[in-house]
């Protein structure tokens, strides 16, 4: 196949990348310029970073953002773990990742099911004497739904990084005298970063505007960046303050990217 | 008498349905060099996953330093590896790799730099603590790879073909480094490799295998003179194996003649295997040698011509000469009596030694 030939197979994604990506994107940042009355101004940026109520919401966002990784994180490492030691783990990461399949709308809607007032969950509370609970729309219900949502974003990174690991390293470090644990500690967890590092940014990046979740889940009192970008969008009209936040968003991810990056090694190359 | 430091008593090992060690009896003996020679599958790197603990048995006992190894986990046997692909940590640099062990082992911090500093220089890198992995060449991942090994001054070092990703004048060159290191440091070390001029250049003794079964050991030059089945001639370096028939005692008939040779302890007309080296075969004109054979072809190969050769009987003669041949031309070929080996056809380790002690004490009388 010759090179000209070639060149036609980028078009597609070319297209797609301008069209979907780049002009989105100038158009939120132009966007972001004008306030509600279409004036070029500062105006939204300057609102943004002195008003306490966008700011508490940020770091509303962030905190939620991590709490949702982190958790996340814990539940997926060691479930990762044990499928690369399990013996049918294709089998089992396939029914990990078959959740996903489901549209997230159904999923939400199925733990309204399970949370609210006469769900399935409130009704045994009530059967074992405990009584029911106020369950949906609390903090807790929202990090649970968030979490269970994001599980197998963390677990598949994670599970190829371990999975990917060649045996001969282990075989080494036990050879050289390490236990299980020393060689989980200084062998399998640093060379599974690259996983964790995929992970994060997988989890962290969408969380930081779950808004669908905190309306459905969490009753709008937790209210995060997405949130606020739905609301300007569709019920002040105020498309400048909301493309703000978009860009605030943009570079909110582009730190994470940058924190989560993989060092470079061979500083002695000569 | 030096005690053994591993021993295998009538090992076996199954993966399933297909067995791949059968019955295997050896003795290792402190300091010497000893390799597991064979072809790919033969089993030689089971043995060292068994006795580095990372495969258990399926039957037979396992003793390192008189004691059975059962349930001895890796890290708690004396013995390390040398991994055919190195399998050096690739997030540590070479300090840390090297270190590895010693940081396991809680050492003071000063010592390990002194230990790791040593062991650098030992296998000639030093400087290079600093350097990560993905800088290293071939050669010297392999040095880090002893260095990080041996470190832990272990009983035994095991070394899993580890010269077979290196270009033929680096394998040459570590050959003699390993054999000098293994002599200075006295510690036992067990090679592993498919190639048979490794193992006879650097082992004290050699084991070789085939399909699960240590067929012939004995020290190089044992191996290399007295084969004791047309396997272990063909397998270390190349043979003249010829179908022939023993007439008594010291006479054995092959090619249409009868010669005079030095094995005996066979029954008369015994079918048996006539094994030749090349090089102790010497071209001489026509009708003046033992057998005459026509040249076939020639190939120069640097330090000597190799020269097929065919005689009456359609026979296959490969001769080795520092001496030019002309193809086409009828010569004759000169061996004499000991130049010929003679080897029974399925004779065991065991019964070879028998035979070979019951005819020399006999001829000795």
């Amino acid at each position: 196949m010759n090179r000209q030939a070639r060149k036609y197979f980028f078009i597609p994604y070319t297209l797609w990348l301008g069209f979907f990506v780049f002009i989105p994107m100038a158009l939120i940042v132009y966007q972001s310029f004008f306030n509600i009355q279409g004036e070029f101004t500062l105006e939204n940026f300057i609102t943004y970073f002195t008003s306490s109520t966008y700011l508490s919401m940020t770091l509303n966002s962030i905190v939620f953002a991590l709490l949702i990784t982190v958790f996340t994180f814990l539940i997926s490492y060691p479930t990762a773990y044990f499928l690369t030691q399990a013996k049918n783990k294709q089998l089992w990461l396939l029914l990990l990742i078959l959740p996903t399949w489901i549209n997230i709308l159904l999923k939400a809607y199925a733990f309204i099911g399970l949370l609210s007032q006469d769900g399935s969950i409130n009704e045994f509370l009530a059967f074992v004497g405990i009584g029911r609970q106020q369950l949906l729309f609390t903090n807790l219900s929202f990090l649970f739904v968030a979490t269970y949502i994001e599980i197998p974003f963390m677990i598949l990174p994670i599970f190829n990084a371990i999975d990917e690991i060649s045996p001969s390293y282990i075989s080494a470090s036990k050879d050289l005298g390490a236990n299980q644990w020393e060689t989980f500690r200084r062998i399998i967890f640093p060379l599974s970063m690259s996983g964790v590092r995929s992970g994060v940014q997988a989890v962290f990046i969408p969380s930081l505007s779950l808004f669908m979740l905190t309306r459905l889940i969490g009753g709008n009192r937790v209210i995060t960046l997405g949130t606020a970008i739905e609301q300007h969008f569709l019920v002040t009209q105020n498309w400048g303050m909301g493309s703000t936040i978009g860009v605030v968003l943009i570079v909110a991810m582009f730190i994470t990217m940058r924190i989560t990056r993989e060092k470079k090694k061979g500083r002695h190359k000569e | 008498m030096s005690q053994a430091i591993i021993e295998f008593k009538e090992v076996t090992k199954k993966y399933g349905e297909e067995t791949v060690l059968k019955n295997i009896n050896f003795s290792i003996e402190k300091g010497l060099f000893y390799t597991l020679l064979g072809p790919s599958g033969c089993g030689k790197s089971t043995i060292l996953n068994i006795i580095a603990g990372f495969t258990d048995t399926t039957q037979g006992e396992v003793k390192l330093n008189q004691k059975s190894a059962e349930n001895l986990p890796p890290n708690k046997r004396k013995i390390n590896t040398v991994f055919q692909d190195y399998a050096l940590f690739p997030h540590m640099n070479v300090f840390e790799n090297v270190a590895f062990g010693l940081k396991i082992k809680k050492m003071d911090k000063n010592k390990v730099k002194e230990k790791v500093k040593e062991a650098l220089r030992m296998v000639q890198l030093e400087n290079y603590e600093t350097r990560e992995i993905v800088e290293m060449s071939g050669g010297q991942r392999q040095r880090v790879a002893i260095a990080r090994a041996l470190i832990n001054e272990p009983d035994v070092l095991l070394l899993d073909e580890p010269l077979s990703a290196l270009d033929l004048k680096l394998r040459t060159d570590m050959q003699y480094e390993l054999r000098e290191l293994q002599q200075r440091l006295g510690i036992t070390f067990i090679y592993v490799t498919h190639d048979q001029e490794e193992a006879l250049a650097m082992s004290d003794e050699i084991f070789v295998m085939k399909a699960g079964e240590i067929v012939q050991s004995g020290t190089p030059v044992d191996i290399y003179d007295e084969p004791i089945n047309r396997y272990v001639a063909d397998f270390i370096g190349e043979s003249n194996i010829l179908k022939g028939q023993m007439v008594e005692d010291y006479r054995v008939a092959f090619g249409g003649n009868v010669f005079e040779c030095v094995d005996g302890g066979m029954k008369p007309e015994e079918v048996v295997d006539v094994a030749i080296r090349p090089e102790d075969l010497v071209l001489v004109p026509e009708n003046k040698g033992c057998i005459n054979v026509k040249i076939d072809t020639q190939l120069f190969r640097g330090v000597h011509y190799e020269i097929i050769a065919y005689d009456a009987e359609g026979n296959e003669w490969m001769v080795h000469s520092t001496h030019k041949a002309e193809v086409g031309k009828q010569v004759a070929l000169q061996f004499e009596s000991y130049d010929m080996h003679i080897m029974r056809i399925g004779e065991t380790e065991k019964e070879f030694d028998e035979r070979i002690e019951a005819y020399t004490e006999e001829g000795n009388r």
